[in-house]
């Protein structure tokens, strides 16, 4: 009876840490890059803000949320040659260490972006740091450093004047960093384990902000996203399995869901990989009117969600990209939405955060919040808390 | 007695089984120094592509370990660290300090004041021992600022600076010698800012006083060139040919350019910040070349920075050495944009560049101009002789 009892406990123990680390924000727009909350829904206000933290440094990178511990990068200095990782308590915001780092690439930015753009990623036991200046930072989950690589230091001509933002994602014990620009074009697939180069690919020479994203089923793939088009490269061997060559934006990232592909490409295009011919999509639809702006285009229970340049979000049938409805919102947009329940949360360049109800006909908004500071970094979520970063603050809203 | 004797006796089985256990441990992990010194070494080894990443790997577990007294080895192996292994090392710095003061322990503080007041070592090792410092010792740490005015390091010159500037802005307008004061002041901190927000508002406040700072003499910025141009760059395709000047620079040449014969023609700028507007000074071409060139004396061997801001691609050469080239057009023109280490050599340096414009619409895309300047490594500008204060 008491070695059942032990079991009980143990089977409890271990499905409470499943149930914390399954709700995990492991990287940009969340563990599966969707920008969809699994887990536990959001509030339906931003009133409640469980604690605030102050940081030391910028940053437009989205704080990644492991377990009782968020993660962010910021940059500081005049020169923003300062690369900062910051570890807080998800509990109480109080922050369990900080190590900074001397930038070995270049720092400059355009006004509006800074050096802290990317968003780091983790494995759930290291944490992968990325910047502007091409440098690759590994902690463990105490700051301690596991390696450190300098892609600029490597291969001085990437960088991009105006600076550069594509976040990490890590899949199948690789980091996928893209460094691709004007000049050199390069996206590396680093060893998790200890920073050397598994492989690096030559891109399209010209400057991209948008970040890879983990293809979230089966097959292992990182979808790579320029102005030429899509690839779908094997994180383990940098190989290609498809590619869709008719142009993309480089400033929107794409999204995936169900098997398709839905990419920031002559308004919105969607995708899947080609059943004849397994190297070639297949196009499904392409809607010229579904043209997201800086914020990703995301996708949730059969509706394609996208913000365009004049701050309209407009909703559309993933079946075949006719739009359904259309709302407009307040404010311009750098920071791309997240969705929880059947609610969007999206917060303005001015600090407005605003969530809108997502019905079948119509979308509303339903609530507003002034945080009455600059935002541009796209928000994260776990455990029923959103977590939102400025230049100068992180809150923990509940 | 028999009963204290064995309390004796088990007393000193214990300490000797202690001591014994104590000296195991330390011939298995070897002495802490030559740990340390190990470590450090092998940290060092890192360089580009990940290598030594294996060792350092290691090592770095061995020195994040290490207690306070491993803190003045790592600052001093961050004097010939490259800037890769210099942030390995700057983790282990990090990691025991932030360990050890979290612990409550004390940090080598008189050892680490020390470090820091010897202006050779390395500026960045001493400003992260600035900050250590300040966060134990902070009032000891910030009398120390007025004194970091002229230092090498522009990070503690920063720290100066402001500090002036604080005190100017600080003096009662009712004070009788408040104007001296504040215009000392500025001054003052005109001889330490490198830091271009620094020097603006020293310009602008120096300006209430009718005083002009001079600041190509105080950037070191060039704005004398003989330019000779345009050669052709339609459709981006001029970046890699080789035009004559890059073969010989002879400023009596003539050569066939995009729309003729062309020479190298002498031209100079009075912009206050040293920009060379190539489109306003040879022409708005499109799709074309320019080369600029220009000789710097130096009265020594030195190593220098050539920083320069330009939204054109461009190459850059020293002495008929390529030292960098950057094939991007139109994303922003900064201050100090890009930063190239050169050394110069005594006597006459032969400085050229290829600025290359392309044939973009958009209206920001119409610039073609250059800004140059000299500098020592950390911003303050390397005179020519004959500039010399």
């Amino acid at each position: 009876m008491k070695l059942l009892n032990r079991i009980c406990v143990a089977c409890l123990v271990c499905n409470l840490f499943t149930a914390a680390w399954a709700e995990d924000w492991l990287q940009f727009r969340g563990s599966d890059n969707s920008g969809i909350v699994r887990g536990t829904p959001l509030p339906e206000t931003l009133d409640g803000s469980e604690w605030t933290a102050s940081l030391s440094g910028r940053g437009l990178s989205s704080p990644i949320i492991l377990g009782d511990r968020v993660i962010l990068t910021c940059s500081d200095g005049y020169r923003q040659d300062r690369l900062i990782v910051a570890c807080f308590s998800e509990k109480t915001g109080d922050k369990l260490w900080q190590r900074e780092f001397w930038a070995t690439g270049r720092t400059i930015c355009h006004e509006k972006m800074c050096v802290a753009t990317p968003t780091p990623a983790s494995d759930g036991q290291r944490i992968f740091a990325f910047y502007s200046s091409n440098d690759v930072i590994c902690l463990d989950l105490e700051g301690n450093l596991q390696w450190y690589r300098g892609l600029t230091f490597d291969f001085p001509n990437v960088s991009n004047s105006l600076g550069m933002a594509s976040s990490l994602v890590v899949r199948d014990g690789t980091v996928v960093c893209m460094a691709e620009n004007d000049t050199q074009s390069l996206t590396f697939g680093l060893n998790a384990e200890d920073g050397t180069t598994r492989w690096q690919l030559e891109r399209p020479r010209s400057a991209n902000w948008t970040s890879p994203i983990v293809w979230p089923e089966d097959n292992s793939l990182v979808l790579l996203q320029s102005s030429k088009g899509v690839s779908a490269v094997d994180p383990r061997t940098g190989a290609t399995a498809w590619e869709y060559l008719d142009g993309a934006a480089t400033i929107p990232s794409l999204t995936v869901a169900n098997g398709v592909a839905y990419v920031p490409s002559h308004g919105l295009t969607a995708i899947k990989p080609g059943s004849s011919d397994p190297r070639t999509p297949e196009i499904l639809w392409q809607v010229a009117q579904l043209s997201p702006s800086t914020a990703s285009p995301l996708v949730h229970e059969g509706r394609a969600y996208v913000i365009n340049n004049a701050g309209v979000l407009v909703c559309a049938d993933i079946t075949n990209g006719e739009r359904k409805w259309q709302c407009r919102l307040t404010g311009k947009f750098s920071a791309t939405p997240i969705i929880s329940a059947n609610r969007l949360y999206c917060f303005n360049e001015q600090g407005l955060g605003q969530v809108v109800r997502l019905d079948a006909e119509q979308g509303e908004v339903i609530h507003t919040r002034d945080f009455e500071q600059t935002i541009l970094a796209t928000p994260s979520a776990a455990n029923g808390a959103l977590y939102l970063r400025s230049d100068r603050n992180l809150w923990k809203i509940k | 007695m028999t009963e204290s004797r064995s309390t004796l006796c088990g007393v000193v089985v214990l300490i000797s089984c202690g001591c014994l256990i104590a000296l195991q441990e330390r011939v298995a992990a070897g002495p802490p120094a030559e740990e340390v010194s190990a470590a450090i070494l092998r940290i060092q080894e890192v360089s580009g592509q990940a290598e030594g990443h294996v060792a350092a790997r290691q090592a770095i577990q061995t020195l994040q370990s290490q207690d306070a007294s491993a803190l003045l080895p790592i600052l001093q192996a961050l004097e010939t660290a490259n800037p890769l292994s210099a942030n390995w090392l700057r983790n282990a710095f990090e990691t025991i300090a932030a360990r050890t003061v979290k612990q409550g322990q004390p940090l080598p503080v008189d050892e680490m004041f020390a470090f820091l007041g010897e202006k050779s070592h390395n500026p960045k090792s001493r400003r992260l021992t600035f900050e250590w410092l300040r966060r134990v010792a902070g009032e000891r740490t910030n009398s120390l600022i007025p004194g970091f005015l002229n230092d090498p390091s522009d990070e503690l010159r920063r720290e100066a600076v402001a500090r002036l500037l604080e005190e100017a802005s600080a003096i009662p307008a009712t004070e009788a010698s408040a104007q001296s004061r504040r215009r000392e002041l500025y001054q003052q901190a005109l001889t330490g800012a490198s830091d271009d927000d620094q020097v603006r508002k020293i310009v602008a406040a120096l300006k209430e006083y009718d005083i002009s700072v001079d600041l190509p003499r105080h950037y070191g910025l060039l704005t004398d060139w003989y330019l000779i141009g345009p050669f052709d760059n339609k459709n981006e395709s001029g970046f890699p040919v080789v035009y004559p000047p890059e073969q010989q620079v002879d400023l009596a040449g003539e050569y066939a350019g995009q729309l003729g014969p062309v020479t190298w023609q002498q031209y100079s700028t009075d912009d206050s910040y040293g920009t060379m507007d190539l489109a306003k000074l040879v022409g708005p071409h499109k799709g074309a070349i320019l080369y600029a060139c220009t000789d710097f004396p130096s009265e020594t061997a030195q190593p220098v920075e050539f920083r320069l801001a330009t939204p054109n691609a461009w190459k850059l050469w020293l002495n008929g050495e390529l030292l960098f080239e950057r094939e991007e057009y139109h994303r922003g023109t900064f201050f100090d944009q890009y930063r190239v280490p050169a050394k110069l050599k005594p006597g006459k340096n032969q400085i050229l560049l290829k600025i290359c414009q392309n044939e973009q619409e958009q209206s920001w895309a119409q610039d073609w101009k250059i800004q140059f300047r000299v500098c020592n490594p950390f911003g303050m500008a390397v005179s020519q002789p004959e500039q010399a204060e």
